[in-house]
């Protein structure tokens, strides 16, 4: 034995001690942590969105509106690429070098091994031209998404458009990953839950360099995707492409329904855009021009104008003050060039007494200071406040006020004040008076409705006293139509009352009487309407007009906004007769080529257009 | 009769242990590089296949080795080793560049890493020397023998710039201090590797407060006392409070426990040392002293790591000491290397049923990190095999060279031990995250001709030596 022979015990002490720390590590790891468990799986599964298609959109009668056409995302997967030549596959891509460049760090920044997209929605003809190139770029692939695609190149705020998701929709709406995309106005926001569809999941299991390896549990875990659900809308597509050319080279709005159902056949606000400029990669260029446009294009001024609505208001009194009992039909006021108390003057241009229908034919704003006072000083009352508020419950019963459309969510309410607010801006405490309010008599001072609610409310005139929710989508493909679009809603005017507000509507187009717009009228067609100037204190008044057809049995009801057109007759009458003809004919009438014409012709944008009419006061 | 059947003589226990890891590895190797397309297990285009050959051909060398006689190593050691050190001189000039480092021989199909086998030659040229007769470690000349022995290889294999290999070569310590070597050397040489790597691994409060721990067990085990441990932990409380109360008084609110534990226990530990000498205690200075040695070296260390090193120096030397950060960055490969084996759980996921070493995530998967496989597919109760395989064998190879009568067969017996203890240490130990990633295989396991045939070799010729261990050898 030699005398270093203890020493073993040492070295086997080493041994062993190492062996120990391992089966600790080892426990620890394998036993102990789950953490190892959970990245392992997250390694390897890759999760392979099937995205389903968006639904397609058709117009009333079943033409086809909106499509879907396939657009391929440049893809890279850092880890893969080797050295390529980046000026020519920018040349190839049509996309500026930098921002390449900048894309590349990004996805590079993300994760080495993870594909990410670095250009966007290419073109099907330019992805045709680059797949037999791709060779020379390695760790580049495409992915297949879906763009919306337009037949007619009308309704673009109808419809709205589609976007990336934004992250605080990420945030709150689980169902969105980023770079997936949503509706962001229009029908395509609304019935964003219908169109969409489901995305379809498949699960594999993939190596470091996400080269797929196999299915995940046999695909037991895979979905497929479900189609989105095509929507049938209200549209008559030829009317609406009518209505926009009409309204070339003006500024202003147009609603159209259809009375019996509460169907939006048509809404325009002018100046609009192309549907496609707001596709994929052309929005990202035209989006900001539109935004800094100052006639304001990307603005739905059917939905969102909240103009004072003139004129065409006067209905509104006549109707509350027939059914309060403060009138008659034969109940006859004199105009006397205006209504004159005191130092007060409310002008007009008559020198004669009007009755009811009358009083409408020829717009007189005496009649209803008249009228409106008799409302406001209802003797069945305690008082003009009372009788304020009784004539205001009359008119948000006529769809004001509020939210009048079903799914037109950009809508805004108008405004109709309550006492409240006259309490604190007029009266201030002292007792309320007739005088200070009288303006509302000729449907100007505080109050503002928007187009679609004028509309609305030349339905209710139509239908004597009802309307439906005024709505864009008529039908979905699985069979939903929610209820609320079947749903009537009743004002709080008798139906009786209406038959000599529609004498007084016929006669508005009627040369023999004559009427304010009897310019307008079209022969053989009965239609019922009222003029209107809405004022403008930034410039020239709007000329405005609301209307539907035949008297009897009427098929649409139709508000017209010209904005600077003045007066009533001039612009938006003509329009709304027009429509209205094309509508119910399918054409217009030699005799009235020359209207069509005539506004065709007509620009209010462009002063040094030879159609411009220059105004001055 | 039994002293003349070498095959009646041989240690069956190894043979076993050695056929059990290397029938493991190839199973390993096979669900690593599995492929349906491919499963033919004899299929030489495959790993698997390759391997399956290299087997046999190893166990043909096995029996080569028994054959030989025993005297045939004594007498050509030297001979060995000067073949050797010239192929890694050869190697040099003709090698092959793989990797960054030129360290094979390529000839045709085959390749061949003599850094590999020059620690046989190692081996038996330590052991020659260290059984001539009378030699003692105790002489200056002799100590500067054996070092020149191990580190010439050494050298060579430093300018093939491949030095993972290199490392190996310390661990001939461990039979130089079976053969009388000074402990103090084992101990400080050990010490300082694992005060360097802690204390750029761990954080520094730990690195502290375990290392004062450590100092105060070490005092206790010399003194046998607690009363006076408990003094020197009472002093270090003292002192340490207008340290604390600065930190609370003069701080914005946090609490930096380091700044207070670094200058308390320094000053703590000076007084001690002080008084130590003084009053002629014996043991305690020494370790005092060996503390503020120790955190001075940590200090620096740090310091030196963070102010002289470039950011990318300090990812490479923290790519070394395996320390995890990003995970796609330095510490990739050890994170996804511990993802694979965590994932494994208790009993594995089953042969062939690996992800994450299958589909490559973990680098390497055959070769260095084959443990991996191992870890995933067979589990804790599959690693513990493994780990209890190779610690029997050590334990066994011990018991083996402490049996021998002749001092060579012992030495090399040793050599074989520690060579195949660096090996298992480092290659398991960088899969799991507790040694630095160095680039050597696990012997028996790993895929690859080179690393198996020596390492069968190396276990046979002490086989061999051991089945003669009753003749006289010199
Ligand atoms: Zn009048």
């Amino acid at each position: 034995m030699d005398s270093y022979s203890k020493r073993k015990n040492m070295i086997l002490l080493i041994f062993i001690v190492v062996g120990i720390v391992f089966v600790i590590k080892l426990f620890t790891l394998q036993v102990i942590s789950s953490a190892y468990k959970k990245t392992a799986t997250k390694n390897v599964l890759r999760e392979v969105v099937d995205y389903p298609s968006r639904g397609l959109i058709y117009d009333r009668n079943g033409q086809l509106m909106v499509y879907n056409q396939a657009a391929y995302d440049l893809m890279a997967t850092p880890r893969e690429i080797s050295v390529f030549d980046t000026l020519e596959l920018c040349r190839l891509l049509d996309v500026p070098i930098e921002n390449f460049r900048i894309e590349i760090q990004k996805a590079q920044k993300y994760s080495r091994f993870k594909p990410s997209i670095v250009v966007k929605q290419i073109s099907p003809e330019r992805y045709a031209l680059m797949q037999e190139k791709m060779y020379k770029y390695p760790g580049f692939f495409f992915q297949t998404r879906t763009l919306r695609s337009y037949t007619y190149s009308n309704a673009a705020h109808v419809l709205g458009y589609v976007g990336e998701v934004n992250q605080s929709l990420i945030d709150n709406e689980p169902y969105y990953k980023s770079g997936d995309y949503v509706g962001i106005t229009g029908i395509e926001k609304a019935y964003e839950s219908e169109l969409r569809g489901v995305k379809g999941f498949r699960f594999f299991l993939v190596d470091v360099h996400n080269r797929v390896k196999g299915s995940y549990e046999n695909g037991q875990l895979d979905t497929m995707s479900i189609k989105g659900n095509d929507l049938v809308t209200t549209l008559d597509v030829e009317l609406q492409g009518y209505a926009e050319l009409l309204m070339q080279n003006k500024a202003g709005s147009i609603v159209a329904i259809e009375p019996a159902s509460g169907e939006i056949l048509a809404l325009v606000s002018a100046p609009g855009y192309l549907p496609d400029d707001l596709v994929g990669r052309k929005r990202i260029e035209n989006y900001p021009k539109m935004a800094a446009d100052s006639l304001l294009p990307l603005y739905n001024r059917a939905l969102r104008a909240q103009y004072p609505p003139g004129s065409t208001f006067k209905m509104v009194h006549a109707l509350i003050a027939l059914q309060e009992g403060v009138i008659t039909p034969y109940t006859s006021f004199t105009c006397n060039h205006g209504y004159h108390v005191g130092s007060f003057s409310q002008k007009c241009h008559h020198n004669q007494a009007f009755q009811l229908t009358g009083s409408i034919a020829q717009s007189c704003n005496a009649y209803y200071s008249y009228t409106f006072r008799r409302i406001l000083e209802n003797p069945a009352l305690s008082g003009v406040r009372q009788g304020y508020e009784r004539w205001r419950e009359y008119v948000v019963s006529l769809g004001f006020s509020s939210q009048v459309s079903f799914d037109l969510d950009e809508e805004l309410k108008g405004f109709i004040p309550n006492s409240d607010y006259y309490e604190e801006h007029v009266f201030r405490k002292s007792r309320w008076r007739a005088l200070p309010l009288i303006s509302l008599a000729i449907g100007q001072g505080e109050v503002e409705t928007t187009p679609i609610q004028m509309a609305n409310y030349a339905a209710i005139l139509a239908n004597r006293g009802w309307y439906y929710k005024p709505h864009v989508v008529k039908s979905i493909s699985n069979g939903n139509v929610h209820p609320e679009i079947r749903e009537i809603h009743r004002s709080k005017i008798d139906p009786v009352h209406f038959e000599e507000i529609m004498d007084g509507m016929e006669y508005v187009l009627d040369p023999n009487y004559p009427g304010t717009a009897s310019s307008a009228r079209i022969p053989g067609i009965v239609v019922c309407g009222k003029t209107g100037t809405a004022e403008n204190p930034h410039g020239a008044d709007h000329s405005t007009f609301i209307a539907f057809a035949p008297r009897e049995n009427p098929k649409i009801a139709i508000a017209v906004y010209v904005e600077n057109g003045r007066w009533g007759n001039l612009y938006a009458a003509p329009i709304a007769t027009l429509i209205i003809e094309k509508y119910l004919n399918g054409e217009i009438q030699p005799s009235r080529k020359y209207v069509e014409d005539n506004m065709l012709k007509t620009n209010l944008l462009y002063p040094e257009l030879p159609n411009y009419i220059r105004y001055s006061k | 009769m039994r002293r003349n059947n070498t095959f009646l003589n041989l240690d069956w226990i190894v043979i076993v242990l050695y056929l059990f890891m290397v029938l493991a590895g190839w199973l390993n190797i096979y669900s690593a590089v599995y492929n349906e397309e491919h499963n033919n297990i004899f299929d030489l285009s495959q790993r698997y296949g390759k391997q399956l050959m290299w087997i046999g051909f190893a166990l043909m060398l096995a029996l080569f080795v028994i054959v030989v006689d025993s005297k045939f190593y004594v007498t050509f050691s030297y001979l060995f080793y000067a073949l050797f050190i010239l192929l890694l001189i050869i190697v040099l000039f003709f090698g092959k560049e793989v990797n960054g480092s030129k360290s094979w021989f390529v000839i045709g199909n085959f390749a061949f890493q003599p850094a590999e086998f020059a620690k046989y030659g190692t081996a038996l040229a330590i052991s020659k020397l260290l059984s001539t007769y009378n030699f003692s470690l105790k002489i200056r000349q002799n100590q500067l023998i054996a070092a020149l022995i191990i580190l010439l290889p050494v050298a060579l294999i430093i300018l093939q710039n491949d030095t993972g290999s290199a490392l190996v070569y310390l661990i001939f310590i461990i039979p130089l201090f079976r053969e009388g070597m000074s402990g103090l050397i084992l101990f400080f040489g050990v010490y300082f590797t694992i005060l360097f790597i802690g204390s750029l691994v761990m954080s520094p409060v730990a690195f502290i407060v375990v290392l004062l721990l450590l100092s105060l067990l070490v005092a206790f085990y010399f003194l046998k006392r607690w009363l006076p441990i408990g003094k020197v932990v009472l002093l270090l409380l003292a002192i340490s409070m207008p340290f604390a109360i600065y930190q609370i008084l003069a701080g914005d609110g946090s609490f930096d426990l380091y700044f207070v534990l670094i200058r308390s226990s320094f000053l703590t530990a000076l007084l001690l040392l002080f008084r130590t000498i003084v009053k002629r205690i014996q043991h305690m200075p020494l370790i005092t002293a060996v503390f503020l040695v120790s955190i001075v070296f940590s200090v620096s260390v740090d310091f030196a790591f963070n102010r002289f090193l470039e950011p990318h120096q300090q990812d490479r030397i923290n790519h070394l000491l395996g320390i995890e950060s990003d995970p796609l960055g330095a510490g990739y490969n050890v994170n996804q290397s511990k993802i694979a084996i965590g994932s494994g759980g208790f009993l594995g996921k089953g042969f062939l049923k690996g992800t994450q070493t299958k589909y490559d995530f973990v680098p390497e998967q055959s070769t260095d990190f084959i443990f991996c496989t191992v870890g995933e597919e067979w589990g804790f109760v599959g690693s513990l095999l493994v780990v209890a395989a190779f610690v029997w064998l050590l334990i066994r190879l011990v018991q083996l060279a402490e049996r021998q009568r002749s001092k060579y067969s012992r030495v090399f017996g040793y050599s074989v031990a520690a060579i195949l203890f660096f090996h298992f240490a480092i290659n398991i130990g960088m899969t799991i995250g507790v040694a630095p990633v160095i680039g050597i295989p696990l012997p028996f396991f790993s895929y690859g001709g080179s690393s198996l045939w020596f390492f069968t070799i190396l276990l046979f010729t002490f086989l061999r030596l051991d089945a003669s261990r009753l003749e006289q050898l010199h």
